[in-house]
């Protein structure tokens, strides 16, 4: 199995799936000729040429449409954002079109685009480039939203998004591009829609995905040192979730600690929780705990950025808390 | 319907209040809402709010007076409406009776708690502000543990909740699975091997440990403590007790004895039987003894109530009652409070002497030492005698240096000469 960073797993991914399917093609801001704002298309132009990896104007709304329009005519685009922050400009592409066109047409459409790009906090880069917005975007019935955490995971959850006929908003994030991971050699595919047990443990199941993960795995590390054993549930696809996955670990371990980089107010995390009391409150021994980033802008201070997002000691005293330590 | 208005709870450490004033006097008219009296807890004068409109007919408890938590204070009802049921239902000395109804009926009680509980029939807005729990005594458990008590049987009442705000949780229904009792007896068997090659470990802190960690930092921070020693000579008390022990069937303690023979020094010296109220001190008219046992995990002083009042056969048997179910952890709470003095009894482990740390609001708590043989000189001579030592703690603020040793020389008397326990 070969050692690949992050951004060459993604990497990866697509070019496997272009070299499979001519119908599929990136376009994006600094795609082509800069190799990626994050290189994380480094080498396709050359590969591919400029039919299939096309630089676009500073008009995430503009090739957003041009995208949802080229899928629904048979192409399979991959759009890059720069960022998930520049996104919010193709917004209304997104919630009203390409979440909407196949439902509106009675099936006679699909729309069979990946949008993806970095999300959440990098360091100090202020309040408007530092948001988490999956629970914006899972919140739209058309639309499925992915998160990985590991580069295996990004690869095996790209191809799949790059092959599912409906619009799939990938969420990577900046601060794991360069993070280096075993990756499975050869076709590699995971389904959408299914969660992974990061770490199996039987006193408490925390959830965390993208870049929380690994905050998770730390607390996870510190507290077993203390005779705790967390079983970490990685869900990767926010929409649809993995709730038979998130269930049953959570009737194992009869205690659930949420972590997410996002604000608290109507999180995913507040999804997760509401179908645990709904469906598994008789195995609960305390309410659950979220660990959020605070409900502020991101300040552009790199200490104050610090304390605003989730940390190793505030899950473990989550975690502590609902273990009544 | 007549409503009874009980002292209500109003915070996590209140076991009294005293009625500083009524606003309302018997036979007025008093609407919902309208606030009919001030009560002083351990905390803070509050305002107590009728929750029924109606006419005040019977206040129980006069100005100045304290009453226990869930003792009957007042009875709000119809001018004309019979109340002489209830009037009569209020001579027992057992408080909050809906605990009763609470151990009724498990299944019950979970599907349709909406009875309210005596204590929340009056309103008190400021309760959250000093006690930050909304009052009442409506059970709080967690899912899990309900499920698991309901599937194993087990009745929710004898369950103590070591969660926040005493929420009954797994680990709680487990311990009572396990029969705290036994497993406190295994463990004592663990060989001492173990304890010389063990490692150093981290241990997590339980709720109980939190709560004597809290409480008695308080005492010793905040009750100025002083100490009396005595050595009683026990040559009578020996004899005294195997005579008891030759004809009785109960077979009374050492232990036994003590307990009676403070209730007779406390009525005699009723400036022991005592609350620092910080404004006031509140002496108590009732003789409640709190009996420290030791758990696994920390300690509980169950209460044998009005001590005075009972032969020593009563109080044995009692004593042995709440110590086995204090193990068992199956105490209710109102067998755990209340307390007006309290005596710790280390005899047990061949101790000479040690001193206490008192169990607040109390004033005062007894140390108990091993009843020692050793020459002693009496009459001029130098004889072998059996003595024990005890030592009264003192909360400084209440009990002054003369009141203590005073207490502690009739204490001596009735100890050396236990037939005056018979008068």
């Amino acid at each position: 199995m070969a050692v690949v960073a992050f951004r060459e797993a993604l990497n990866q991914a697509m070019s496997e799936e272009m070299e499979r399917d001519p119908n599929v093609f990136l376009m994006g801001e600094e795609v082509a000729q800069y190799q990626g704002a994050y290189k994380v298309s480094q080498g396709m132009l050359q590969k591919f040429g400029e039919k299939r990896v096309i630089d676009t104007p500073i008009t995430e709304a503009g090739f957003a449409g041009l995208g949802i329009g080229a899928a629904m005519i048979g192409l399979r685009p991959i759009v890059e954002m720069m960022t998930w922050n520049f996104a919010i400009l193709a917004f209304d592409q997104l919630f009203n079109n390409a979440a909407k066109v196949r439902y509106m047409s009675g099936g006679q459409f699909k729309v069979p685009i990946v949008v993806r790009g970095p999300s959440g906090a990098a360091h100090a880069l202020g309040s408007q480039h530092s948001q988490s917005l999956e629970s914006v975007l899972a919140h739209v019935p058309g639309l499925i939203v992915v998160a990985p955490s590991t580069p295996a995971d990004g690869k095996g959850l790209l191809k799949s998004a790059i092959r599912d006929d409906n619009p799939v908003m990938f969420m990577e994030s900046e601060m794991m591009y360069g993070q280096k991971g075993e990756v499975p050699d050869g076709e590699y595919i995971i389904p959408l829609g299914v969660g992974d047990v990061k770490r199996e443990g039987k006193d408490v199941t925390i959830i965390a995905w993208s870049k929380m993960l690994h905050v998770a795995l730390a607390a996870a590390e510190q507290l077993a040192k203390e005779g705790v054993e967390a079983e970490i549930i990685d869900p990767r696809t926010i929409r649809p979730l993995d709730e038979t996955m998130i269930l049953n670990s959570v009737k194992k371990t009869n205690r659930c600690v949420i972590v997410e980089e996002a604000w608290p107010f109507a999180s995913v995390g507040k999804e997760i929780s509401s179908r645990i009391y709904s469906k598994a409150f008789d195995f609960l021994d305390a309410p659950i705990e979220h660990v959020n980033g605070a409900d502020v802008p991101m300040p552009y201070a790199h200490n104050l950025e610090k304390l605003m997002l989730p940390s190793i000691p505030r899950v473990v005293d989550a975690v502590k808390k609902v273990l009544y330590r | 319907m007549a409503t009874r208005i009980d002292m209500p709870k109003l915070s996590d450490t209140m076991d009294e209040g005293i009625i500083l004033k009524w606003l309302k006097k018997e036979g007025e008219a008093v609407k919902q809402g309208e606030i009919i009296a001030e009560v002083q807890t351990d905390k803070a004068d509050m305002e107590l709010e009728a929750y029924d409109s109606g006419i005040l007919r019977k206040i129980f408890v006069p100005e100045g007076k304290g009453a226990a938590v869930g003792k009957p204070i007042a009875i709000i009802g119809g001018a004309s409406e019979d109340i002489s049921a209830m009037l009569a239902g209020t001579g027992s000395a057992q408080p909050a009776q809906h605990h009763a109804e609470n151990s009724v009926g498990t299944e019950e009680k979970l599907s349709a708690p909406a009875e309210a509980p005596s204590s929340q029939r009056v309103h008190l807005p400021t309760a959250e502000q000093v006690s930050g729990e909304n009052g009442g005594s409506r059970m709080k458990i967690s899912p899990l543990a309900k499920k698991i008590a309901q599937e194993k049987n087990i009745n929710l009442s004898s369950l103590n909740g070591s969660g926040p705000m005493g929420r009954i949780i797994k680990r709680d229904v487990e311990e009572a699975l396990s029969h705290g009792a036994t497993a406190f007896a295994a463990r004592l068997k663990t060989p001492l091997v173990q304890a010389a090659n063990a490692s150093t470990q981290q241990i997590s802190v339980s709720m109980m440990r939190k709560t004597i960690a809290k409480r008695l930092v308080e005492s010793k921070t905040t009750a100025p403590h002083f100490y009396v020693t005595s050595d009683i000579n026990m040559k009578r008390a020996i004899e005294f007790r195997s005579a008891l022990n030759s004809t009785e069937e109960v077979k009374i303690s050492y232990n036994d004895i003590v307990v009676k023979a403070v209730a007779f020094a406390l009525r005699k010296n009723p400036r022991v039987n005592a609350s620092w109220m910080g404004e006031t001190i509140i002496q108590h008219g009732q003789i409640h003894i709190g009996i420290a046992v030791a758990l696994d995990e920390g300690l509980i002083t169950p209460v044998i109530r009005d001590v005075d009042a009972k032969g020593l056969a009563q109080i044995s048997a009692e004593a042995k009652d709440l110590a086995s179910r204090a193990r068992e952890r199956k105490l209710k709470p109102e067998e755990y409070t209340g307390g007006t003095f309290t005596i710790s009894n280390l005899g047990m482990f061949d101790v000479e002497n040690f001193a206490a740390i008192i169990n607040p609001p109390e004033a005062g708590i007894l140390a108990v030492g091993s009843i020692t043989e050793k020459p002693v000189v009496e009459n001029g001579a130098i004889g072998i005698g059996h003595r024990m030592k005890i030592t009264l703690s003192c909360d400084h603020r209440v009990i002054d240096g003369a009141v203590g040793a005073q207490f502690m020389s009739d204490l001596k008397n009735i100890l050396e000469n236990p037939a005056t326990l018979a008068l």
